[in-house]
């Protein structure tokens, strides 16, 4: 379909700018020198210096790394496993209510789930702090890893499996050697959406912490319900920052991969 | 083997999400105490049977009857639905046409206006939410630029009003409406539109008559994915919102943290659980039919 009428670059270009203008108002923002956050009165990059000396702050953005650190690993491998039994796995006992709980914490509210995890710890008696964190946080993003991976194994050719097998190979030899390699990026994809999953998550972290750990998002939330601060303006625009050159890199990075193997396929054919 | 790779996932989905729910379902039909934790009756499993039959005849309905009695709940749930329902029609208004353009746009651009689309989704969902408190405060930048250019005279109150939650709610759940409609319109057969076209329909009836049943799917997927977790939506309310727009996500948690009131907090919860059935149901079939289709 390339026929770009003159509504589509319209709506293109307004929703893009819908997308972006509000976001680059904050990265802009954060360099003011005036106290006031929407006056703008000169370049400085003091927020950022203010921003490095606040222990509290830096703290929490350890707390939160850490938190995102291990719940995306263990979502990671908790994930590819539900997501080969889906779809590889013929019908087991209780499979609809397996795929049920994939799904449905994906669309959960947050504020149920994290109520709900948080009177499971009371219940049996786990002490708040950065386990029950990475508890919660493995628990919703495993499935979105899930989903990831299970739309890759969708739709790749599954007689190479087979093939692995009729050579001898193991069921486990048989993933390890043919499946994974071929799933790697679907899983690299989920690790990384299962990690910005977890940095980013308020309502189910400040149910699931205690007085011992508090992430940045709960950090950042208590600023800024006392209204706007400059030095949140310079907090977003690093993490903002951080995102784009990931994302970017990620992206090339795949689209290299492909060109590379669309490249060996045709020398080989 | 086979066991432990359908046991583990399984039993980690059971323990951390379906458990939980039994225990919020316990705790709201318990009373409120002055004690930690803040419930009574407490089981005490070593009591043995007396102990646990004692245990169930202590609780009851008491908190549902509750939540019936005051229409401040009964207000935040129809409110809440009102907010995720009209949300979800701004956000699909807004996001198909993008969707539309981009499915449209040579097919070099498509990759790098997916990033565009999807580098949002990335970025921290607070900070976008904190953005448009900078914009839409009295001295915001959009009240600036409309005294500026002379739309208005006085600036509008638009923080802290149902407007603002609605432009957060838009603004933030974008691409979640995006992707899914661009990604059935991408699979789409140009050569139908011709046919169609050959047929004697103009373009505008072979966009009703084919382009949009064939979205179809996309649309469904783009709704749910807004409305169901607008409906228990707690962040953009708390931040962009003001006292008078009630959802029922900022009403579960000022019961839970402010009132510490944790069997009222429970009940709350299962009523929005329960109405989100019906939806989170219908999204798994919509689902289940797409990746088998």
């Amino acid at each position: 379909m390339n026929r770009l009428s003159p509504f589509n670059i319209v709506s293109l270009t307004l929703g893009f700018a819908f997308l972006y203008i509000p976001m680059l108002i904050l990265v802009i923002y954060s360099f003011n020198a005036s106290k006031l956050v929407t006056v703008w009165a000169g370049f400085s990059t003091k927020w950022y210096g203010e921003l490095l000396q606040n222990e509290a702050m830096i703290d929490a953005a350890w707390v939160t790394l850490r938190v995102a650190f291990f719940s995306s690993t263990i979502a990671t491998v908790l994930g590819t496993m539900a997501a080969y039994v889906l779809i590889r796995r013929g019908p087991f006992f209780g499979r609809t209510l397996f795929s049920g709980m994939i799904y449905a914490p994906l669309v959960m509210p947050e504020v149920i789930t994290g109520l709900s995890l948080l009177l499971l710890f009371i219940a049996i008696g786990l002490a708040r702090g950065v386990l029950t964190i990475v508890l919660s946080h493995t628990t919703f993003s495993m499935c979105f890893v899930s989903v990831v991976v299970s739309s890759r194994l969708v739709t790749f050719d599954r007689s190479l499996e087979e093939a692995a097998l009729d050579l001898g190979a193991s069921a486990f030899e048989a993933f390890r050697l043919v499946t994974l390699p071929i799933i790697a990026p679907a899983v690299i994809s989920g690790w990384l959406l299962a990690f910005t999953l977890s940095l980013d998550d308020l309502v189910i972290a400040s149910f699931t912490s205690g007085p011992s750990a508090t992430t940045l998002p709960i950090k950042i939330f208590s600023s800024v319900r006392l209204g706007v601060s400059p030095e949140i303006n310079a907090l977003s625009t690093i993490i903002i920052a951080i995102v784009t050159v990931g994302v970017l890199t990620a992206s090339i990075v795949s689209k290299r991969q492909i060109s590379r193997r669309l490249r060996e396929e045709a020398q080989a054919g | 083997m086979r066991r432990l790779l359908v046991g583990i996932p399984y039993l980690w989905l059971l323990i951390l999400f379906l458990v939980p729910f039994g225990i919020v379902f316990k705790i709201s039909l318990s009373d409120y105490a002055v004690s930690i934790p803040p419930y009574t009756p407490k089981l005490d499993i070593g009591a043995g049977w007396a102990a646990f039959t004692e245990f169930l005849g202590a609780l009851d309905f008491e908190n549902f009857v509750f939540l019936t009695s005051d229409d401040l709940y009964w207000k935040a749930y129809v409110s809440s639905l009102q907010i995720a329902l009209l949300s979800t029609i701004f956000t699909l208004l807004v996001g198909f046409p993008i969707a539309y353009g981009m499915a449209r746009a040579p097919e070099v651009w498509r990759p790098a206006l997916l990033m565009l689309v999807i580098l949002p989704f990335w970025t921290s969902f607070l900070i976008r939410v904190y953005a448009w408190i900078g914009i839409l405060s009295t001295e915001g930048f959009l009240n600036q630029f409309l005294l500026w250019i002379g739309v208005i005279d006085a600036p509008l109150t638009l923080l802290n009003t149902k407007i603002a939650v609605y432009i957060g709610i838009v603004y933030t759940y974008l691409p979640f409406m995006i992707l899914p409609i661009y990604s059935t319109l991408e699979r789409m057969d140009e050569s139908l539109l011709e046919a169609a076209e050959d047929l004697g329909c103009s373009r505008t009836q072979a966009f009703w008559l084919v382009t949009l049943p064939l979205a179809r799917p996309g649309i469904i997927a783009g709704c749910f994915l807004v409305f169901i977790p607008t409906l228990g939506e707690f962040v953009i309310p708390s931040l962009l919102g003001g006292s008078e727009t009630l959802m029922i996500g900022k009403v579960l948690w000022e019961e839970f943290f402010n009132n510490r009131d944790w069997p009222v907090a429970s009940a709350v919860a299962i009523i929005l659980l329960l109405i989100l059935i019906i939806p989170i149901v219908l999204f798994q079939r919509n689902q289940a039919k797409e990746t088998e289709g």
